[in-house]
């Protein structure tokens, strides 16, 4: 039995259970050809922990099954079997097994360990932080996305929220309160939804207090060469009336124009815009997940080359295409809070399906409208809102179980990574910070609670809210870690108007060489401010306790 | 000469400021002998006071009668003059061209300057060679201070004091300078207080084809080697370059004759190549049309950051040769007043906290800049916009920014060592380029001395060293840390000096209100725990003065 306590869990203090243990294994570093650090390797049902006994401190490497994304058998070296390890969260880590068998049986073992076939085989199912049963059932109330519609002010004489949906039956991928236009009909729904991908009706995102604007999202209609549905183009009229300050709306596909085209022979598409009254019609461009997924492994080759001159590193990050795609992420968000912010309009956004592009989208323009999503629970309430209960389908998108290969992509990866670079231009801006983005994300790929499980909301509330934990009270819990020393909220309501010049785009070292410590500054601003804030709350504690001491004993 | 001979209209009425990033301002612009300024003639809006010696080129526009003037400023500041009447705007273009391209050197700003401020320290005395000197007897009796140069005739580019082995006699230093490009014989740099090994600089040696060899430089450069340790010749060119140097007559030393020295190439570019780096550089990022992958491949192309990545590299080579092998390292290029210098100086910055002070980052500029004789007045006539066509050899080069940039990179890793902010960093670059003080005037302690800077100009040290502004200049991250400092020389680890190349193409107020956000809170938290001191040792007094504590 191996008695362990992984810092980054916080805390979770508990017995795990060694399944097989190796010794004198080597941990080579990932680009050097410095001295390999000697140590145990363990291999528990959730976790590979290597345990360095070469040095005098006590230095231990966890890394949970679910965030290892590939594993690999090298040949036979002179000193042993390689191992090579790539994780989701960027972490990579090569080990040399003195021996071909356990190398064998570690790789088999992580290959079944770090994708179950069931859901039901995740970390969070096993998950139990010795919370009795309320705890865990009043977690799962901590953010109420439908509460944020009554923060924007609904229900208005705008807009209103209908359970037309309740059992799934209008969208099952959607959640089950939609906002809609309160002179929506409920055929012009129902049609509505009838002629959108999947039953994706038009629905609220963001509605925008100060200017009446509202961002709604969809997914593509099925207009194929020449279908049109009188419903659907009610609907859009409905969206458009429930903004007095604008006399047209937007509708944008975030899709390259050739790739919705393409759509078209297939019964699918994007709207005429001869059909639809007052719309002005747009699209942004942004490529599909799987020209994400081949631009990150791209990225991550680059991060990967042993000692690249800067040329080859400045190529190979051009050639990734990821910061055209990071940049193309950003346009679209503020094409979107633009339009709503300063020319008053609404906008209806849609892809294909609606649930990739649209959520980076959507979720990037809300920041930038409305400060509540620039606070640490205002972003729990966002992905909350936008991503978990409108049907990002994290379980797919982020390979949590065994499954079609193609059907992974980093779309939630890219729209923290805008946030992040938000967050560069803005350091005022936000209330939360770095560690934050990179703490959610670690989240979405280790399995630990049951947030980030499943591909919609319907199949969450069959079996998540039951058996496993909401990550967003222990992220709240850990809030002092999180908080952004300068964040100034007297910025107030301030819409966000970043510069998208190719040069204000970062390469995100914090994310993608994250656990390559050497390539990081070696002193970290954020962390030296963090303590001082820790000091002056102790300190203003310390002059309240003298001031009390002094008024008792000498007045 | 006068300048009103060079000033055709010294005022026009109606003129329209555009700057990026700031509101439009119209005033009348004057021209004086050495400013350009610009004044709306209204309280508290800006107006703008440009040295001529900031130009860097001007190019002029017609639109009907209305002419525009593009000013292109050596600290990469763009902006645009709107200016009435075709002939008033071909006047002040040309006198403006005039002005900002003056030969003599005699009448320049710094020569007719006089400080609004009180000189406290006279900042041309702040940093004497003998000074240092001081330091380092105290820490070593092997080294002597030579005055064999104090006429500079034995190298022109040299002070006339250098620190050089105790053994070696001046006669040996004359025939070793012989030997040594431009007489630029090996000298002491830095010496490492921790295992007592040295760093020293030179020029490249004349071997030529035949491979001339000198006993007497031999002799110098063994003189700093303990007793069967070796030590490292670190030559800022490839092995290449070094070979076709002896066909001019320089080269490198051999194995055969040099036994005690292991040689390493590595590959810092020569200035005219970082000159054009810089200018494509500065095309790139001011120019907004850019996609993604265009930005990307012409700040590729434009090889600044390989530079950065390279200059960094050798001096963390250097460093480690010292530090970590415990080993005694000469270094040199070609001439040893550009490469040399950059390697040296960020060397000493790695391994020695107090070249990562205030006071002590002017030392190091001082000891090895101006002093080893980099030529500023040759490397800062132009900057990224000019195009040099008027010089029949192009001098420019931005060896120094470069260096400056990659003390930010150091920085940038380690935010609490600096004792300095990037604004001082900054403010360096800016007057290099253009400045009132006479500081960075001249190309070596020789033609300082003749242009008698000391007396007749001020020092720029004399101003960054008043309090309020060491003030404005300081880290308050800054926690002294007497360590050697490592930076990490990976690309990923490599940014963009945004405060420079960035810095007119973005607002800034962001950045501003984040740093002035940053202080307060420092700040603050240093006042509080004073008071929280303050009040524990009162209450102590108290308590030990309060007749009933004795009691209980």
């Amino acid at each position: 039995m191996y008695h362990g306590h992984n810092i980054r869990e916080g805390r979770w203090f508990t017995v795990v259970v060694i399944l097989n243990h190796i010794t004198e294994v080597q941990l080579l570093d990932r680009y050097t050809a410095k001295k390999p650090a000697i140590g145990t390797l363990y291999l528990t049902a959730t976790h590979l922990i290597f345990v360095e006994t070469s040095c005098n401190t006590r230095k231990e490497t966890w890394i949970i099954h679910h965030h290892i994304a590939t594993v690999e058998k090298l040949p036979l070296t002179g000193t042993g079997y390689p191992l090579n390890i790539s994780c989701k969260n960027f972490h990579v880590v090569h080990f040399v097994i003195p021996s071909e068998r356990y190398c064998q049986d570690v790789y088999h073992s992580l290959l079944r360990l770090s994708q179950p076939a069931k859901l039901e085989d995740l970390f969070a199912f096993l998950y139990n932080p010795k919370q009795d049963e309320d705890d865990r059932r009043n977690g799962w109330g901590f953010i109420d996305s439908a509460m944020d519609f009554k923060r924007m002010g609904l229900p208005n004489e705008f807009w209103e929220l209908t359970d037309l949906n309740k059992n799934y039956e209008l969208c099952s991928t959607y959640h089950s309160e939609l906002g809609i236009p309160k002179t929506a009909r409920k055929d012009t729904v129902l049609g509505s939804a009838k002629f959108r991908s999947r039953g994706r009706l038009p629905t609220l995102s963001y509605y925008h207090k100060e200017s009446n604007g509202a961002i709604c999202r969809c997914s593509q209609p099925l207009s194929g060469i020449s279908a049109r549905c009188l419903e659907d183009e009610e609907m859009l009229q409905a969206i458009s009336r429930a903004n007095p300050n604008s006399t047209f709306m937007y509708v944008v596909d975030t899709r390259p124009k050739l790739n919705a085209m393409a759509n078209r022979a297939a019964g699918k598409g994007y709207e005429n815009a001869d059909n639809y009254s007052n719309i002005r019609f747009q699209f942004v461009g942004i490529e599909n997940i799987h020209v994400m997924r081949n631009s990150l492994q791209k990225l991550l080759e680059v991060c990967a080359m042993k000692s690249p001159t800067m040329s080859d590193y400045l190529t190979g990050l051009e050639n990734s295409g990821w910061l055209r795609h990071i940049k193309a992420v950003m346009d679209a968000g503020v094409f979107l809070a633009k339009a709503v912010a300063d020319e008053k309009a609404s906008v209806l956004v849609h892809c294909s399906d609606g649930w990739d592009r649209t959520a980076q989208v959507c979720s990037l323009a809300s920041i930038l409208l409305d400060n509540f999503y620039r606070t640490i629970k205002g972003l729990m309430v966002l992905i909350e809102k936008e991503w978990i209960s409108m049907g990002h389908k994290f379980t797919q998108r982020c390979g949590h179980v065994d499954g079609d290969p193609k059907e992974v992509s980093p779309v939630f990866t890219q729209f923290l990574e805008c946030v992040w670079n938000l967050m560069e231009q803005y350091p005022c801006g936000f209330e939360y910070n770095e560690k934050y983005l990179l703490e959610i994300h670690n989240h979405v790929y280790s399995c630990q609670f049951g947030n980030f499980i499943g591909n919609c909301q319907r199949e969450r509330e069959e079996m998540l809210k039951e058996k496993t934990f909401s990550v967003w009270p222990f992220l709240w819990e850990n809030r002092q870690q999180y908080i952004n020393p300068l964040y100034k909220c007297s910025l107030g309501r301030e819409v966000l108007r970043p510069s998208t010049l190719p040069l204000n785009f970062k390469f995100w070292c914090g994310m993608y060489n994250h656990f390559d410590k050497g390539m990081q500054p070696k002193q970290s601003i954020l962390d030296h401010l963090l303590t001082i804030i820790q000091k002056r709350v102790e300190g203003e504690k310390k002059m309240t306790d003298f001031q009390r001491v002094s008024r008792y004993r000498f007045v | 000469m006068e300048f009103a001979e060079l000033i055709k209209t010294p005022r026009v009425d109606g003129v329209v400021l555009r700057r990026p990033f700031q509101p439009t301002v119209e005033g009348t612009l004057c021209l004086t002998g050495h400013h350009l300024i610009l004044s709306s003639r209204q309280d508290n809006t800006e107006e703008l006071w440009l040295l001529h010696a900031n130009i860097d080129c001007i190019e002029k526009r017609f639109v009907g009668t209305l002419g525009t003037i593009i000013v292109k400023c050596k600290d990469l500041r763009v902006i645009q003059l709107d200016i009435p009447g075709m002939e008033e705007c071909l006047n002040i273009a040309s006198s403006i061209e005039a002005l900002s391209t003056l030969d003599s050197v005699s009448l320049m700003y710094p020569f007719f300057y006089r400080p609004m401020f009180e000189v406290i320290e006279d900042g041309w005395n702040s940093f004497l060679p003998e000074d240092s000197f001081k330091d380092l007897e105290s820490m070593t009796d092997e080294w002597r201070l030579s005055d064999v140069n104090q006429d500079y005739c034995v190298c022109a580019s040299y002070p006339p004091l250098v620190a050089v082995p105790k053994d070696v006699d001046d006669d040996t230093l004359r025939k070793a300078a012989a030997f040594r490009h431009a007489g630029r014989f090996p000298v002491l740099s830095y010496y490492h207080k921790k295992n007592g090994m040295v760093m020293m600089r030179s020029g490249q040696p004349l071997t030529g084809t035949n491979g001339r060899r000198c006993k007497e430089d031999e002799k110098l450069i063994n003189a700093t080697l303990r007793a069967g340790k070796r030590g490292y010749i670190i030559d800022t060119r490839t092995i290449a370059v070094a070979q076709q140097a002896k066909a001019r007559g320089g080269g490198f030393e051999s194995e055969a004759n040099y036994p005690q020295w292991r040689r390493i190439h590595k590959a810092i570019e020569r200035s005219s190549v970082l000159q054009e780096s810089l200018i494509k550089l500065v095309e790139a990022c001011n120019d907004q049309s850019h996609n993604m992958d265009r930005w990307l491949s012409k700040l590729e192309a434009s090889n600044w950051q390989t530079h950065v990545k390279e200059i960094l590299t050798t001096a963390c080579l250097a460093a480690q040769c010292i530090d970590r092998e415990g080993a005694s390292v000469l270094v040199h290029g070609t001439e040893g007043t550009d490469s040399t210098l950059q390697v040296t100086s960020l060397a000493q910055i790695i391994l020695d906290p107090t070249c990562r002070t205030i006071r002590g980052f002017q030392a190091l500029v001082e000891r090895e800049w101006l002093q080893a004789g980099h030529p500023f007045q040759q490397r800062c006539v132009q900057s990224a916009y000019g195009n040099g066509s008027s010089v029949k050899v192009r001098c420019e080069a931005p060896v120094f920014l470069l260096f400056l940039d990659c003390v930010w990179q150091i920085l940038r890793q380690f935010p609490c060592s600096f004792q300095f902010s990037e604004h001082f960093l900054v403010l360096l670059f800016e007057h290099a380029y253009a400045s009132q003080f006479g500081t960075f005037l001249g190309n070596s302690a020789a033609e300082r001395a003749k242009l008698k800077l000391s007396q007749k100009t001020v020092s720029l040290w004399s101003w960054v060293n008043r309090p309020q502004e060491a003030q404005r200049l300081s880290n308050p991250l800054y926690e002294a840390n007497s360590l050697v400092i490592w930076p990490s020389v990976a690309p990923q680890s490599l940014l963009l000096w945004e405060g420079v190349f960035l810095r007119w193409n973005r607002s800034s107020r962001c950045l501003d209100e984040a740093y002035e956000e940053m202080v307060h809170i420092i700040e603050y938290n240093k006042e509080l725990q004073n008071k929280v001191n303050s009040l524990r040792r009162q209450l102590a007094e108290l308590e030990t003065d309060d007749p009933l504590q004795h009691t209980e």
